[in-house]
């Protein structure tokens, strides 16, 4: 019996699974996909948000302040590629200026600190390349870059070494309410939990009607992005938005923590939730529109396009809450934008409402709480011949693109949380994420897969369940 | 650090003929940097025959071909690094690289050859819409796959793209019991070679839709649809014209990019018709006694002539190392302009008065044509000028001038087509 069993491994999950491995509990985490971040958190805009933009009051202009300011602390923490670049807000016309002070103001009341409405020269002082008849713009220097995937991967990692259990590949099927505990049937097992947090993304609404009446409902709505190559990566400095229209936050122009450049998303609503399909209508809307920002952007240095879908709900804040049904089981549900930002802030809302619930959470005499990483590009020559010394497979590059040795695929492989997946390795060691797309690297990748966990070569997926990639020797 | 007279980036066909060929025209310290665990590039996993016809006028596959000169190598003290990758690189020719023995070293030379090659474009550049699951390759990747690991990447392809390598595959996932459904070619010509369209794709029956490209790509897991549809001159799809085909995979060969990435960290210019170092005719690029050569220069279509070229490089490193290290960058010289129908050339400038009784220039076309006359001009004057019987963009053609009527040019030379007329 487990005390709290968290259903999905996006960066929810993850975060509520960081915080509550802290305490005297057994706990355990559902993931129907083959890996940890598979849905949202590893196809969105990689921002955290200042919060200037949640209408103040709400539970969402709450959370991003606080959130964003856990994960500056969290990234260094856990080795997260992190970067606090600062945001502008782009304005082009004099509506646009009336807007980005309403923005101003809202931050003020939302608690941002920093913020400074710029005008024309000061803008296009700091931020070059963008188109020259800007108007004004609003700074929001607390405003950052993050790897999602990756946070969401170390705080799983972490949880993990306290004793968090992953339940990779399990799809929750069923879940039947006891008198103080949950029955929970997956695709590949049984097991009980008197807790249960339903971070299950896009199907949160789904997981909770399977274990009573569920009062709120996801509306997908998918957004499409290209990332370009590293040689795009400089164009500009910060995170540029246009100015919120009735349709959104519009498509944000950005460096990466890699150092690719990131433009999108559009906003396709009523999509299937498993509908991540890129469309040449959307792709094209994105880069007109990224054009109003900079005409600097070269499209032939593209090196993928993705989508990604929000889990939009039918209210207009994030539901943290308890389910009508009971109070063992949280709901953290309806988390769009700013919900990569607000992550933590929200775990820490959902463990006030176990408490609530009844749940006693002692915390733990010995835990970890951070995580070593190594990233071979990063570290200085004498660094890296110390440890090619001490481990040769550190002088071995596998992805040519990125400088991603062999020794850092290996470090992802002997993880907490091993990857069993070509992608799963890439989201953790930067191999086939740069220009060539693993058009090199992924056979050998490939190669050290199967040969480090034993897996027979045809046997090695892509990413998700079904993805072979060769179909026989022969 | 480690200091050579000639530091070899790459040890595929190209770097292996640019060393071979420095060291038989009197270099002794060479050094040949590999990033893979053998010599050989690409061409390890070219088993199918074609290669060599030109040079050696037997028919060779790529191991063999290569081997014809990781044998010679093996002759000269050339000392090979493999398993070893450069990450640095600048214009003083210091040369940053790591690999498992030794860690992270630096090498200067006096002269520097990129020999590093190409790769493959993908999916990102030419903006395929679709569902992202597994079963797409690069063709080179599903070569490497079936060739050197010895697994066959799916039961049923569309490839799209009819380069040389595309058709190569479709043949060669045919003689391993796949079906090929489809190679669908944007343009309204193929850029492979004839004989490959021939013996690849006519003689096993696997029909070429010219003018069509993929439209949309279905398979959230695994690839199992592919619409291709046909396109209009400006190459936009045609609503209507979709075909769809059931399928596991789909083979992407979609033209080569070379590899350019230290060149650019060395801040040398790049041509951005060729995507390779801008060079001189003795294949230095802007940057003193770094010379660059094969298909990190411009892509070829036969590694026959990618040996000959490198060949140049390495005989022309050799004469600069051994005539001290002079710079030719100062001597005068003319730039060549890509005129009338010509998409690039290479060498892009002319050192005046070089010992050389002529000059050798590689360029390309923009489309088809037969009968046509390649002029050589200056201005309004014609210097001379080329009967060809047939002009295709997938063929490199090669023009070679006397010097002596470059004499008294002062500031260009343009290469033009005068169609005979449009195929």
């Amino acid at each position: 019996m487990y005390d709290v069993a968290i259903i999905g491994a996006g960066i929810c999950g993850a975060s509520v699974a960081y915080y509550l491995s802290q305490k005297k509990l057994k706990i355990c985490v559902i993931e129907k996909e083959t890996d940890v971040s598979m849905g949202t958190t590893k196809a969105n805009s990689a921002i955290i948000h200042a919060g200037y933009d949640p209408k103040p009051g709400t539970i969402m202009a709450r959370l991003n302040v606080r959130g964003s300011a856990m994960i500056k602390e969290l990234a260094p923490k856990l080795s997260v590629p992190y970067k606090q670049i600062g945001s502008l807000v782009l304005a082009f016309d004099e509506r646009d200026l009336d807007t980005i002070n309403l923005l101003y103001n809202r931050g003020i009341q939302n608690g941002v600190v920093g913020m400074k409405i710029l005008s024309s020269r000061e803008t296009l002082e700091i931020e070059p390349n963008i188109r020259t008849d800007v108007k004004g713009s609003l700074w929001a220097p607390s405003a950052a870059i993050i790897s999602p995937w990756e946070l969401c991967i170390a705080m799983c990692e972490v949880a993990a070494e306290n004793g968090c259990d992953f339940l990779l590949e399990n799809e929750v099927t069923k879940i039947k309410s006891e008198p103080s505990f949950f029955e929970i049937t997956t695709t590949e097992r049984k097991l009980q939990a008197k807790y249960i947090v339903n971070a299950a993304g896009i199907y949160s609404d789904r997981i909770c009607s399977m274990a009573g009446s569920c009062d709120f409902s996801i509306l997908p709505s998918k957004g499409q992005y290209y990332l370009l190559d590293k040689n795009q990566g400089d164009i500009v400095r910060h995170i540029l938005f246009q100015c919120p229209t009735e349709l959104g936050k519009g498509v944000l122009v950005s460096p990466t923590t890699a150092g690719n450049l990131i433009i999108g998303p559009n906003a396709e609503s009523n999509n299937h939730p498993e509908d991540l399909s890129t469309t040449r209508y959307g792709l094209d809307y994105v880069a007109v529109t990224a054009a109003k920002t900079t005409d600097k952007i070269n499209l032939r240095e593209n090196v993928r396009s993705f989508s990604g879908l929000r889990a939009n709900s039918n209210r207009d804040d994030f539901i943290i809450e308890p389910a009508l049904f009971s109070q063992r089981f949280i709901n953290v549900a309806g988390i769009k934008s700013p919900g990569l930002s607000s992550a933590p802030a929200i775990a820490e809302v959902a463990l006030d409402l176990l408490e609530k619930g009844g749940l006693a959470m002692p915390q733990k005499e010995d835990y970890k709480n951070s995580r070593k990483h190594i990233v071979f590009n990063e570290l200085t020559d004498e660094q890296k011949n110390k440890l090619i010394k001490e481990n040769p497979s550190f002088g071995n590059i596998i992805c040519r693109c990125n400088t991603v040795t062999e020794g850092e695929i290996l470090q992802a492989l002997h993880s907490p949380l091993p990857p069993k997946t070509i992608d799963g390795v890439k989201r953790r060691a930067g191999t086939g994420m740069g220009r060539c797309q693993g058009g090199f690297c992924s056979p050998r990748v490939h190669e050290i897969i199967s040969r480090e966990l034993n897996i027979p070569f045809e046997k090695v997926e892509q990413d998700r369940k079904g993805s072979y990639i060769v179909s026989e020797k022969f | 650090m480690l200091k050579y007279d000639l530091a070899v980036i790459g040890g595929g066909p190209a770097g292996l003929a640019a060393a071979i060929s420095a060291y038989e025209n009197g270099i002794r310290s060479i050094v040949v940097l590999e990033r893979d665990v053998e010599l050989g590039g690409i061409l390890n996993q070219c088993i199918h025959n074609g290669f060599g016809l030109h040079r050696f006028g037997e028919e060779l596959t790529g191991p063999q071909y290569a081997e014809r000169f990781i044998s010679k190598l093996s002759e000269t003290s050339a000392r090979v690094l493999l398993g070893t990758m450069v990450i640095g690189l600048n214009s003083d020719r210091y040369i940053t690289c790591v690999n498992k023995y030794d860690g992270v070293f630096t090498i200067q030379a006096k002269a520097v050859i990129l020999a590093m090659g190409c790769r493959e474009r993908n999916r990102g550049p030419i903006g395929l819409p679709g569902d992202r699951g597994s079963g797409i390759f690069s063709a080179g990747s599903a070569q490497r796959y079936m060739n050197i690991d010895g697994y066959l990447v799916g039961r049923r392809a569309v490839i799209l793209g009819s380069g040389d390598i595309g058709l190569i595959m479709a043949r060669r996932m045919t003689l391993e019991g796949a079906k090929v459904l489809a190679v669908a070619e944007l343009m309204p010509h193929s850029n492979g070679l004839n004989r490959n369209i021939v013996q690849c794709l006519d003689d096993f029956g696997i029909p070429l839709y010219l003018s069509h490209t993929v439209t949309d790509i279905f398979g959230k897991n695994r690839l199992d649809k592919v619409v291709i549809s046909q396109v209009d001159d400006r190459l936009k799809p045609i609503p209507g014209t979709e075909k769809e085909f059931d399928c596991d995979t789909l083979l992407l060969s979609v033209g080569l990019i070379p590899e350019n990435e230290l060149t650019r960290t060395a801040e040398i210019p790049i041509d951005f018709r060729t995507n390779g170092a801008v060079v001189y005719d003795d294949m230095q690029t802007e940057s003193e006694g770094i010379f660059a050569c094969g298909n990190v220069l411009h892509v070829h279509d036969l590694v026959d002539f990618v040996s000959s070229e490198s060949e140049k490089a390495g005989k022309k490193a050799a004469e600069y190392i051994t005539g001290g290290c002079v710079s030719i960058h100062k001597a005068a010289t003319i730039d060549i302009k890509n005129g009338n129908g010509v998409v690039y050339t290479v060498p892009q400038k002319v050192v005046i008065g070089g010992p050389e009784k002529s000059l050798e220039v590689f360029f390309r076309v923009r489309e088809k044509s037969e009968k046509s006359i390649v002029e050589v001009s200056s201005g309004n004057r014609i210097i001379s000028s080329f009967k060809r019987e047939f002009l295709a963009p997938g063929e490199m053609e090669r023009i070679v001038i006397p010097r002596k009527l470059l004499e008294n040019i002062n500031e260009s030379i343009a290469i033009s087509v005068k169609s005979g007329g449009t195929v």
